[in-house]
């Protein structure tokens, strides 16, 4: 199990927080982080894909801009430091979309902006971009964006067809088949996610007992 | 949205308690949900400090959005609103900050049962969301009240509840695999199906 740096035994490769963030570091299934965005996009995969490159772009730099300014940051304001470069490439990423893609935007709605508040990023900035040299921390925050996608994907793969008969819009369940509703409205998400945690954790159990439920 | 406007605030309030609560229906707040909600003391704790701090955030980001940052407005005629998240994560983060040297100051003994969950606020997304989502269904300053404090009270509710459930499935034979997070989707699964049934009740958005 990951957590934070100082823990590890071996040093480690330039590749092993990319790969730590999609495996056994993942942050949804073992750390619980980041749900609230992963329910609520994932009705349609298109949403689901548009979310997961806004939150990988965001991810990335953020982590990269706070291990850049690692050493400037005084500890006692660094939370408002993370806050503030975290909201500027919220703030580019709307717009752009608003000026490039306003139908995805409107569909998104506030939930591109609550990337802000995304624990996920806020985590992986104070857990270890904040000690960590720069390519480091870009790779370990794009390795948790990756993680966070993989999961979000599997949950939209299973919500659209079911919720809505379709996927990426087009139809793919015969018509003989009614659409379950329920799918694709807000219960049908915590569903389809607990089912996803249930299988994952059942087949990759957590490498430390405990530490998956800790949070 | 011309249906927002004329909803009334007593069913805007009605509304975000039972049938759109912030956390069954628009996801917001669940990892501190998930967190939390272990015991019953702790949950309430934080449901009446996220009650309290958006009930008094949103109805305060929609004066500062309306006064200063919107286009046209009264106090600052440049149109800022591409700033409004900045804006609104700061004027949260200093309010939980200010509520958290007023109650240590007069009311030691809450602050030590309250504390250490106001803190967790400022990162609730739950209150950014109520600010978001304010905005988003153009409510007037009545409904961002009712609104607020609706939010607020649906979401100490829905932990209030998860608490109780919690407390019982400790003694449930649950697959290891399972077990914190899956367990807890599942059941607030169901829980969010139950409040469904509320649904024709009052709508909003």
């Amino acid at each position: 199990m990951q957590p934070g740096p100082g823990t590890f035994g071996a040093p480690e490769g330039t590749l092993t927080p990319l790969r730590r963030g999609i495996g056994a570091g993942n942050p949804i299934v073992y750390q619980s982080l980041g749900i609230c965005s992963a329910l609520a996009v994932t009705n349609e995969l298109d949403k689901t894909l548009v979310m997961c490159a806004s939150l990988a772009f965001v991810a990335t730099l953020s982590c990269l801009l706070i291990s850049v300014l690692r050493h400037w940051t005084p500890r006692r304001v660094r939370m408002i430091v993370q806050m503030l470069v975290i909201a500027t490439l919220v703030i580019l990423v709307d717009l752009y979309l608003r000026s490039h893609w306003i139908h995805m935007r409107n569909a998104l709605g506030p939930y591109l902006e609550l990337i802000i508040t995304n624990c996920l990023i806020m985590g992986r900035c104070e857990a270890y971009a904040s000690r960590e040299p720069p390519l480091k921390a870009a790779l370990d925050g794009l390795g948790a964006a990756l993680g966070y996608g993989v999961v979000l994907c599997s949950i939209a793969v299973i919500r659209e067809p079911i919720g809505t008969g379709t996927l990426l819009g087009r139809p793919v369940l015969p018509e003989t088949i009614p659409p379950a509703r329920l799918i694709a409205m807000a219960p049908g998400a915590f569903l389809a996610m607990g089912v996803v945690v249930w299988v994952v954790r059942g087949l990759w159990p957590p490498v430390e007992a405990g530490a998956a439920t800790a949070r | 949205m011309p249906d927002a406007q004329t909803t009334q605030a007593a069913v805007i309030f009605l509304a975000a308690v039972i049938t759109n609560n912030i956390l069954l229906s628009d996801f917001l707040g669940l990892c501190s949900f998930i967190a939390v909600s272990r015991t019953m003391r702790t949950s309430f704790g934080l449901g009446m400090a996220v009650l309290f701090v958006m009930a008094c955030t949103t109805p305060l980001n929609y004066a500062i959005y309306h006064g200063v940052l919107a286009e046209g407005a009264p106090l600052l005629a440049v149109d800022l609103t591409h700033l409004k998240l900045v804006v609104f994560i700061m004027v949260i983060a200093a309010f939980v900050q200010l509520v958290e040297m007023v109650i240590e100051r007069f009311t030691p003994v809450l602050y030590y049962n309250l504390g250490i969950f106001l803190p967790l606020i400022t990162v609730n997304c739950a209150i950014l969301g109520a600010s978001l989502f304010m905005l988003e269904r153009e409510y007037d300053f009545w409904q961002t009240v009712a609104y607020g404090v609706g939010s607020g009270l649906g979401w100490a509710l829905a932990i209030c509840l998860m608490a109780g459930i919690r407390g019982r499935l400790q003694h449930a034979d649950i697959p290891e695999p399972l077990r914190g997070l899956g367990i807890t989707m599942i059941v607030t699964g169901l829980m969010a199906v139950a409040f469904l049934g509320f649904s024709g009740m009052a709508r909003i958005q």
